[in-house]
């Protein structure tokens, strides 16, 4: 008697690395629903010229503090009411967007290439070059980041192209710090010694072993300081010294709506919450994507 | 211990040179103070005679040793806005803002500390869910917007307490809350992840096995390795709040440093503005300096690196 059985037993099919990253993705709960909002957020701002019900700059004087439509006496002319000038507040909202981000990525991506590089830099070649680097970061951490980009601003004059790179050049100390200790890591690892043995340039293993290697670290500080970005902005314009009116910034519209927020508490209240939800949003995503990444690094 | 110490000391000292060159070069380079000095309605002969008598027409660098000199010896100029020396006007403002950020850590302790020790002694559960999602939100909501939300919802609807001013003690709870908050889910994630590894440990074990009380494994033995990193969250934590306390007490017309720096920023009182950014940086370089001594203190291996 031969035992047949073990034949019936299905094949084990092992998933590929992109089957798994694909489970652990739809299985994140906290990265779909950052990735929902984000989504829905992100469209508004692209399609802001479409959709917006008004000019979000133009003021209708007669219908000013109209209460948005869940009130009594709103109406869905102005869903989300209008501001102290008459202007729609669901149209600034929606242009709103686009400033907030254009700002969060565009800092971001001046702030990631300038610690990238330092950090890149610092965690290769080490010794002096790294203390020298090292030193930089503790220096920049030192500084009020509030403070000194109010001060800057304030100087300069505040508008949209003085806010991204004053924020890109302040905001660049995460980067360096994580992808330096990640460089660190993968120094000595053994496709970098084969890059160097058969001769490759420093640039090139910099560029093509080490950087694609720790791309997943480099996301999520990214993602992180898109947020970070947007929460300065919104704090510089809030105290006047950042985007300046009558452009429809989120920290704008909350400092501009501070005055009447005794009597119409949602004109703060509206332009906060998709604020903290943006943010919210991005930061929800940038932990899911560590969380599916690496997920032993887990804490 | 001491030849850590010396390094130590002497990396403080070089990066608060550091900073301080830095913000005065970058001060200068975004603005022509002479020009903020004169006044908006200055002749072009008028700002360059503020420039001469101010000495701004010497090069750069020989202004900045010159102002780093003096303020080493405690002198940082006369303000133009109150014509009074800066060091004056800012030793009067310094206590309330220490007050302020002393009552917001203390807040932020009381909050994160037992989220962090009761998520991590039951993980995976509501409680650490719950101590997830508020930490979450808590780094999401911009601190000016919790601010004013606090002012509308415990000073006008509720009417429990003073929204604006720094008279009495009352006047700081406001404040202190929406300047904690943001310090929070740094806390308390480190407060968990620090007590989920300790907990883990053989030594816990030994003490569970030979039959102590839950109470005195958790607090005697667990949560006092794992607050040493804590500790040194903290120190930075509050010096990031003294930074971070201009936005809160700008909402809450608190006449601390923060404030005070808000509004020589407006003023352009450039002085005043140079000598604050400095005081908050130093703080800064004091508490990680400090921090990273109790640090070396309490674990040898870090003095060896």
């Amino acid at each position: 008697m031969t035992v047949e059985k073990s034949a019936e037993l299905p094949e084990i099919v092992f998933p590929t690395p992109r089957e798994i990253l694909f489970r652990r993705t739809v299985r994140h709960k906290g990265f779909l629903i950052g990735a929902a909002i984000l989504v829905l957020i992100v469209a508004v701002a692209l399609l802001a010229p479409v959709i917006a019900p008004h000019d979000p700059y133009w003021q209708d004087l007669d219908h000013r503090l109209q209460n948005p439509v869940w009130y009594a006496d709103g109406s869905w002319d102005h869903p989300l009411g209008t501001d102290n000038l008459g202007r729609d507040y669901l149209s600034r909202l929606m242009y709103g967007a686009r400033i907030s981000l254009l700002i969060g990525i565009s800092a971001m991506l001046i702030s990631g290439m300038i610690g990238t590089s330092l950090g890149v830099v610092a965690g290769y070649f080490g010794g002096r070059t790294d203390m020298v680097i090292s030193f930089l970061i503790t220096t920049r951490l030192s500084m009020p980041v509030v403070l000194v980009a109010l001060a800057v601003v304030a100087l300069i004059g505040g508008s949209l192209t003085v806010i991204i790179w004053v924020l890109g050049f302040l905001i660049w100390d995460r980067f360096a710090v994580v992808i330096r200790s990640s460089t660190q890591q993968l120094r000595g690892i053994d496709y970098v010694s084969a890059a160097k043995a058969i001769g490759c340039s420093t640039p090139h293993i910099l560029v093509s072993e080490v950087l694609p290697n720790m791309l997943n670290n480099l996301i999520v500080v990214a993602t992180l300081e898109v947020a970070h970005a947007i929460l300065l902005e919104a704090a510089l314009s809030f105290l006047g010294m950042g985007v300046q009116p009558p452009l429809p910034s989120w920290g704008l519209m909350i400092s501009e709506g501070k005055d009447f927020m005794l009597f119409t508490p949602w004109i703060i209240a509206i332009p906060g919450v998709v604020l903290s939800l943006l943010v919210l949003a991005i930061n929800l995503m940038g932990d899911g994507i560590r969380d599916i990444t690496a997920p032993e690094g887990r804490s | 211990m001491i030849a850590y110490t010396l390094k130590r000391l002497g990396l403080a000292l070089l990066v608060a040179v550091t900073v301080s060159f830095v913000t005065f070069m970058l001060l200068r380079f975004s603005g022509d103070p002479a020009v903020a000095l004169a006044g908006p309605d200055a002749t072009p002969e008028e700002i360059e005679i503020v420039r001469v008598t101010h000495g701004l027409d010497r090069p750069l660098l020989v202004q900045y040793v010159d102002w780093g000199r003096r303020a080493l010896q405690g002198d940082f100029g006369i303000s133009p806005y109150f014509n009074q020396p800066v060091e004056k006007i800012i030793g009067n403002r310094l206590s309330i803002t220490m007050t302020l950020g002393a009552c917001a850590l203390s807040f932020a302790i009381v909050l994160a500390i037992p989220m962090g020790v009761l998520a991590a002694i039951r993980p995976n559960t509501w409680i650490d869910r719950t101590a997830l999602t508020v930490s979450v939100i808590g780094q999401a909501m911009p601190s000016f917007f919790f601010g004013l939300i606090l002012i509308i919802v415990f000073g006008v609807m509720l009417r429990w307490l003073p929204i604006s001013g720094s008279s009495t003690w009352k006047h700081f709870i406001l404040p202190a809350v929406a300047l904690g908050y943001y310090a929070t889910p740094a806390i308390m994630r480190l407060t968990r992840s620090g007590m989920l590894e300790v907990l883990g440990a053989d030594y816990i074990r030994t003490a569970r096995a030979k039959g102590l009380r839950a109470g005195k494994v958790l607090f005697k033995h667990a949560l006092r390795n794992a607050i040493i990193p804590v500790v040194s969250l903290l120190a930075v934590q509050f010096g990031f709040m003294l930074g971070g306390s201009l936005v809160i007490e700008t909402i809450f017309a608190i006449n601390g440093v923060g404030f005070l720096g808000y509004e020589s920023i407006s003023r352009a009182d450039l002085p005043m503005v140079q000598a604050i950014v400095l005081l908050v940086s130093m703080f800064y370089v004091v508490l990680t300096f400090f921090s990273d001594l109790l640090n070396a203190y309490l674990d040898p291996r870090i003095r060896v690196k």
